[in-house]
């Protein structure tokens, strides 16, 4: 199991350098031009000057190779320097920004806290309502309860999110009279500080609907991952010997079949955390929640290059590093798929 | 009577069969029944409802529905019934051309890598590599490189629909390579393969006569699912602003538009928001049904 995992671990350092090398070069070709937006009383020399001092102006390999130490030495030595205090960093060239001229980490450091509420509870809560539901419509599979299951999950992965988001801010911001329970605010507001219980109940408040409406997105295809491995399951040998000792139904559906089917739904739920990263970019932008996804849009609306790299490289690490997780869980769970 | 040794009625062939499974799946008939019904109101329609969905009105600006505009009419009077069958047009013909895109892509990625051993390696490290990506910021960037370039070459709408399609198409061929991999990978062990091998079949009529056939079926059944994916992916980045041009109507940009006005004309948001539902809803429904129906282990049980 060791030696499975650290070959994967080895396999990943070139894909993920083969992925970096791939947005360096795409974002290579932007036309944009940090300096755009200087005076153009400024000489072109000093214009130049700025655009070196910037980075720029040297040859690509070395851009890419220096971006790259940036990236994977300096920012995670500073985040430890930051957590220990130590100064293993200090005086190194870390990633800039653009458009505010500060390291790129420190914004994602800033915006990372909302992405994460949001997308993590949204993630928790539709994989607490989808395993329940996956295992009851296929322990009564063709039942009205899977059909109506069947057809709810249907919807909830047909209809984009951004069209739940904006229904639910048309009927329970728009709709809804201001001073009913069920009114909810269609804006997530930052700036709130959670320090007494009235806050507390409106942070819930302003979490609800985007919370909801990934939630509901993640569950639809949660529970017919769920629904499908446990009728693979159910129809085993080994549940008609179970049966045949005289355990109980709950024994036999809960702890024998459940366990069993629980093995490729944790892989798949492992594979799906970076994909909700990368589907939070809309819902972020339709309750405006200033985290991971709406920093992207405004630095491509900005065309601030560094932190567009920076953040798309972080969802391909995500992918990279769930995809390592699932593996490795894979094998922990089934004997049977170690590859070693 | 008639000579018995004759076959009574003329075979059927398999298209039958896979017809009747499908028959039997309730929601898949009803998907194809409305996403037919789709495609024919957005194409047909505008023969029959003949304004112009760029005409401005602008006395008869934010109309609700009904009367002279079903739907009502925007914040410069244009008719929303008009522009949501100009839309309709767009995205489906994104989604279709896409898909196509996609579909070829997949389809000569997985029968080149299951078929030729010394391309399998290469060419799945392309596609692990291109899973790994992160696929929405890589879309978002594309539009974001490619734009202005395409725009000056094409034309603002021609420019916006070829990187669309291609943008999209790029990014979603690997589910169907993998597949496609899978099947021909099995496919090659048969006998009839070796039958042909024995009789001195090239590689080409190979792949052409013996294998492709035999990988129509998850081809198909990829095609449903990336048609909705393209048309998703296509209101995404409309609606997100990074899509087709605020004149050029498309579902997304309908959406997105609408919800600038979404206190006072929610209705707005809600015309474009109900067609992509449905229409993506309808295909998952047609794909499921395809895909019980194109499963010889399911059929004519």
């Amino acid at each position: 199991m060791l030696t499975f995992t650290i070959r994967r671990l080895v396999l990943a350092i070139p894909t993920l350098f083969f992925i970096s090398l791939v947005i360096f070069m795409l974002l290579e070709l932007a036309p944009g031009d940090p300096m755009a937006n200087v005076p153009l009383t400024v000489p072109p020399e000093v214009k130049q000057k700025m655009r070196e001092a910037l980075g720029l102006g040297q040859p690509t390999y070395i851009r890419f190779f220096k971006w790259l130490y940036q990236f994977y030495v300096i920012e995670p030595m500073h985040l430890i320097d930051v957590l220990f205090n130590t100064t293993m960093t200090e005086g190194q060239l870390r990633v800039i920004s653009w458009q505010t001229r500060s390291p790129v980490m420190d914004i994602v450091a800033q915006r990372i806290p909302q992405t994460l509420w949001v997308v993590g509870l949204s993630y928790v809560v539709g994989t607490l309502i989808a395993l329940p539901i996956g295992i009851y419509s296929a322990y009564k599979q063709y039942s009205v309860f899977d059909q109506v299951g069947t057809f709810v999950s249907m919807v909830g992965f047909s209809v984009p999110t951004f069209f739940t988001g904006v229904l639910l801010i048309v009927i329970f911001s728009v709709w809804m009279p201001r001073e009913s329970f069920f009114w909810f605010p269609s804006i997530y507001d930052t700036t709130l500080v959670v320090d007494s219980w009235e806050n507390f109940g409106l942070q819930i408040r302003q979490i609800v609907m985007p919370v909801f409406v990934l939630a509901l997105y993640n569950a639809a295809q949660i529970s017919r991952f769920m629904r499908a491995s446990m009728l693979d399951n159910l129809n085993q040998d080994y549940v008609r010997t179970a049966r045949a000792k005289g355990l109980g139904e709950k024994v036999v559906v809960l702890s024998h079949v459940l366990r069993n089917s629980m093995i490729p739904v944790v892989t798949v739920l492992a594979l799906g955390v970076p994909q909700v990263f990368g589907g939070a970019i809309i819902t972020e932008q339709v309750f405006k929640v200033n985290g991971l996804g709406q920093l992207l849009i405004t630095a491509i609306q900005a065309n601030d290059l560094p932190m567009v790299q920076t953040l798309t490289v972080i969802f391909a690490v995500l992918i990279v590093v769930f995809n390592l997780i699932a593996d490795v869980l894979y094998g922990v769970l089934d004997p049977r798929i170690r590859y070693d | 009577m008639t000579d018995t040794s004759q076959p009574t009625k003329a075979p059927r062939s398999q298209w039958w069969d896979v017809w009747d499974q499908f028959k039997t799946h309730k929601g898949a008939l009803l998907g194809a029944v409305v996403f037919l019904l789709i495609v024919v109101g957005v194409a047909l329609g505008p023969l029959f409802w003949d304004i112009d969905p760029t005409y401005i009105d602008i006395r008869a600006r934010n109309q609700g529905p009904g009367g002279a505009h079903p739907f009502g009419t925007d914040q410069l009077g244009r008719d929303i019934m008009a522009r949501m069958m100009a839309g309709g047009q767009v995205s489906i013909a994104v989604g279709l051309t896409a898909m196509l895109l996609a579909l070829l892509l997949g389809s000569l990625v997985g029968v080149l890598a299951g078929f030729f051993k010394s391309l399998d390696g290469i060419l799945m490290r392309i596609t692990d590599l291109f899973l790994a990506l992160p696929l929405l910021p890589l879309l978002l960037v594309m539009v974001l490189l490619f734009r202005d370039p395409l725009s000056q070459a094409f034309g603002p709408e021609t420019g916006i629909f070829i990187l669309m399609v291609t943008s999209i198409g790029i990014t979603s061929w690997m589910p169907t390579a993998r597949i496609v991999r899978g099947d021909v990978l099995a496919l090659k062990e048969r006998e009839f393969v070796l039958a042909a091998r024995s009789i001195g079949t090239s590689n080409k009529n190979m792949i052409l006569r013996h294998i492709l056939p035999n990988v129509m079926s998850p081809i198909m059944v990829s095609a449903t699912l990336g048609i909705a994916n393209a048309i998703i992916t296509e209101s995404a980045l409309s609606f997100l602003g990074l899509g087709f041009p605020p004149d050029f109507p498309t579902w997304g940009r309908l959406l997105f538009d609408g919800v600038d006005y979404i206190q006072q004309y929610p209705e707005r948001v809600v015309w474009p928001g109900v067609a992509i539902s449905m229409t993506v809803l309808s295909i998952n429904y047609l794909g499921d049904g395809l895909r019980d129906a194109l499963d010889p282990r399911i059929r004519g049980r």
